[in-house]
């Protein structure tokens, strides 16, 4: 979609500020929502990111990072009907007329040996298929001009683009919203390699150039006469 | 606009409150147990961070053979050194070179390598961050107080897909006599996401 998230090559965000000796989480509840993302074994209807994503454009710019976790950890359990938003609400409500109400507590030692070892796992996106891939390294290519109303992994400023393929990942999953019913199969992963340039035009700095990973079906040959 | 830890839509006790309540409910319903979450906070505070990407550049300074299997399978190479998993699935290592300066990004999120860099610094999330890298690098690259000559190409990587990138700094000079062990200390953070050199 072309959303708010959607960033690369905005103006009018002002320096880039850093902070010195920054704690990993800068409140505790921060850490608390980033560990039940991680471990709360529900499946999220059209993903997090897609929760982050249509959020009103300016409850996302007000809101923080840990903010944006938050609501979309939320809106996922909702939908997947884990939660009601009247729980929720009624739970809140007991927290801060009496803050000393104590929090249920669960212990389990051995399942947290169980999520950390698959915190330490992970499965490769690559999958073996009886494909060959359309481009080689070294083809031009040219971004197709897509405007999915989904989540997408297709940013606006490469759309129409001609680029170079320096690098080949194999085959991947889709992770472009599909329409119900629809399982996307997987599909070839290249590092295009695009000059400034190309990309920003005169205003372009110089001796520059963006790599982005493109999924095979963003792509279409890059015919002589176009060059 | 920025998007920091002070500057939001709701008040953090708002947001402290919330959690608590999420939090209560899904221990409530068997989802989750306490001393799990208690857990990961505890790991991605003290135990992944970019101590873990140090020592790999520090190993690939000083053996060829490892260095070059790290750039040939970044995932492998950094699971020898006994890292690995979420957000690490596909670890693609960049090698700067007298030529080539690397720097990632993620525009449309937060992508980053936890198991060798840890969780991203807020910087890297920041809406100016993510806006600006991919068009004007070298001004960006300056605010951090790294000035590269226009002989160097800058290279920004804007990582959307599953691939993790890290970049492999090149070794700074005097170092020579150094050992493994005495480099990992050298290697910092910003150095493997390519806002900084050594």
């Amino acid at each position: 979609m072309n959303g708010i998230h959607d960033m690369g090559g905005m103006h009018g965000f002002g320096p880039v500020e850093r902070e010195e000796n920054e704690p990993v989480f800068h409140h505790d509840w921060e850490g608390r929502v980033f560990a039940m993302r991680v471990v709360t074994p529900v499946p999220i209807p059209g993903g997090s990111r897609n929760n982050i994503e249509t959020m009103e454009p300016l409850h996302y710019l007000q809101s923080s990072y840990y903010e944006k976790w938050l609501h979309a950890r939320v809106k996922g359990l909702i939908d997947s009907g884990v939660l009601t938003a009247e729980e929720l609400q009624a739970r809140e409500t007991l927290y801060r007329d009496r803050p000393n109400t104590p929090m249920p507590r669960l212990e389990d030692p051995e399942r947290v040996q169980t999520v950390l070892a698959n915190l330490r796992t992970h499965r490769s996106p690559r999958r073996d298929v009886d494909t060959q891939p359309r481009f080689d390294i070294g083809d031009p290519v040219r971004v197709r001009n897509l405007h999915p109303p989904g989540h997408t992994r297709l940013p606006r400023y490469v759309r129409g683009k001609r680029g170079e393929v320096v690098r080949f990942y194999g085959f991947q999953d889709v992770q472009d919203a599909q329409p119900p019913g629809v399982t996307a199969e997987p599909q070839a992963v290249y590092a295009v390699q695009f000059a400034a340039r190309e990309l920003w035009g005169e205003t372009a700095e110089a001796n520059s150039t963006v790599c982005i990973d493109m999924w095979e079906s963003y792509l279409e040959p890059l015919e002589e006469q176009d060059e | 606009m920025s998007e920091t830890h002070h500057d939001h839509a709701g008040s953090g006790s708002d947001m402290a409150l919330r959690t608590q309540a999420l939090e209560s409910l899904l221990v409530e319903k068997g989802l989750i147990t306490t001393d799990v979450i208690d857990a990961v906070v505890r790991t991605y505070e003290q135990d992944v961070g970019p101590l873990n990407g140090a020592k790999v550049v520090a190993r690939a300074w000083t053996d060829p053979a490892y260095k070059q299997r790290l750039l040939a399978d970044g995932t492998a190479a950094v699971a020898e050194l006994g890292f690995s998993g979420a957000q690490g699935a596909d670890i693609v290592v960049l090698e700067n070179t007298p030529r080539v300066h690397n720097v990632v990004v993620c525009t449309l999120c937060s992508c980053y390598p936890w198991p060798v860099l840890g969780l991203p610094p807020a910087w890297y999330k920041s809406y100016a961050y993510r806006s600006r890298l991919v068009r004007e690098p070298r001004t960006v690259l300056r605010e951090f107080g790294l000035d590269l000559p226009e002989s160097i190409e800058v290279r920004v990587w804007d990582s959307n897909s599953d691939i993790r990138y890290m970049v492999l700094p090149e070794r700074p000079a005097g170092t020579a006599p150094l050992g493994e062990d005495e480099l990992v200390p050298l290697v910092t953070r910003d150095a493997m996401i390519g806002t900084a050199v050594l």
